[in-house]
């Protein structure tokens, strides 16, 4: 059976501008069914796309910067910085005395700067009421789809240093 | 073997439907595929990307096929109406 035989012998414009009133109901569900399956490839395309994203991307090399004094970091308290680059806005925080945790500031739904409710221990997002756990980054609450993504810090001496990010997260 | 009859206009209209119907299924699940494949790349998971497009490579030859299917029997109907008018 040859599926691409064109059975019809009628030019394609009288094919869609039939005279018949019939016809019409399968003009509109021929070009229908096309208006979908172009969507369909647009669809492939758009995996294809983040294929050859995924191709391309390099680990990233990040920086080492020293980006706050241990101690001048009271218990609950918070210190904002940017990291890895000027753009990237992110939260350091003393939940208790022997933990310091950092995060990216954006929040993973709509790049709100998210803050730290200390009363609450929890990282917040005004917008949406999007809320993070202090602890893993993790989403507790709201719209966000991904946790925030941590920034790896080490302690050398008194200082609290910088030396990438974790954005690969378990989902 | 008998020969088989083309389809009657009714007949054409409801192949063409169900093959619709199929079409906006298979949209969906790909347009699924399509978000989740990205959450899971702005999530770091890089190794579903290969076979999300494969599937998804798949679903939009079926809904091709399936094309090619109605504008067979979209074809295949009118020109019975045209040789019973």
């Amino acid at each position: 059976m040859n599926w691409f035989r064109r059975l019809n012998k009628q030019p394609l414009w009288r094919d869609e501008f039939s005279i018949h009133t019939d016809d019409e109901r399968y003009v509109s569900r021929r070009q229908f069914t096309k208006f979908l399956v172009l969507t369909s490839l647009g669809m492939f395309v758009g995996n294809v796309w983040i294929l050859v994203r995924s191709w391309l991307d390099k680990a990233p090399v990040y920086p080492e910067e020293t980006i706050a004094d241990a101690n001048d970091i009271p218990i609950g308290g918070a210190r904002l910085f940017r990291y890895p680059t000027r753009n990237d806005p992110c939260i350091l925080i003393r939940p208790d005395e022997q933990t310091y945790v950092a995060y990216s500031q954006k929040c993973t739904h709509l790049s709100c700067a998210v803050y730290y409710a200390r009363d609450k221990n929890r990282l917040e997002c005004p917008c949406h009421q999007g809320y993070f756990s202090v602890k893993t980054g993790e989403v507790l609450q709201g719209p966000p789809p991904r946790p925030l993504p941590r920034v790896v810090l080490e302690r050398r001496g008194g200082n609290l240093v910088a030396v990438g990010m974790d954005t690969r997260t378990e989902s | 073997m008998p020969e088989q009859n083309p389809p009657t206009r009714k007949q054409g209209l409801t192949a063409i439907d169900g093959a619709l119907a199929l079409i906006a299924l298979l949209l969906i699940v790909q347009m699924w595929l399509l978000t989740a494949t990205l959450e899971s790349y702005l999530a770091g998971h890089h190794e579903v990307a290969l076979p999300a497009a494969i599937i998804s490579g798949v679903l939009f030859l079926t809904c091709a096929g399936l094309n090619l299917f109605v504008n067979r029997i979209d074809a295949e109907a009118r020109d019975a109406g045209e040789g019973t008018a």
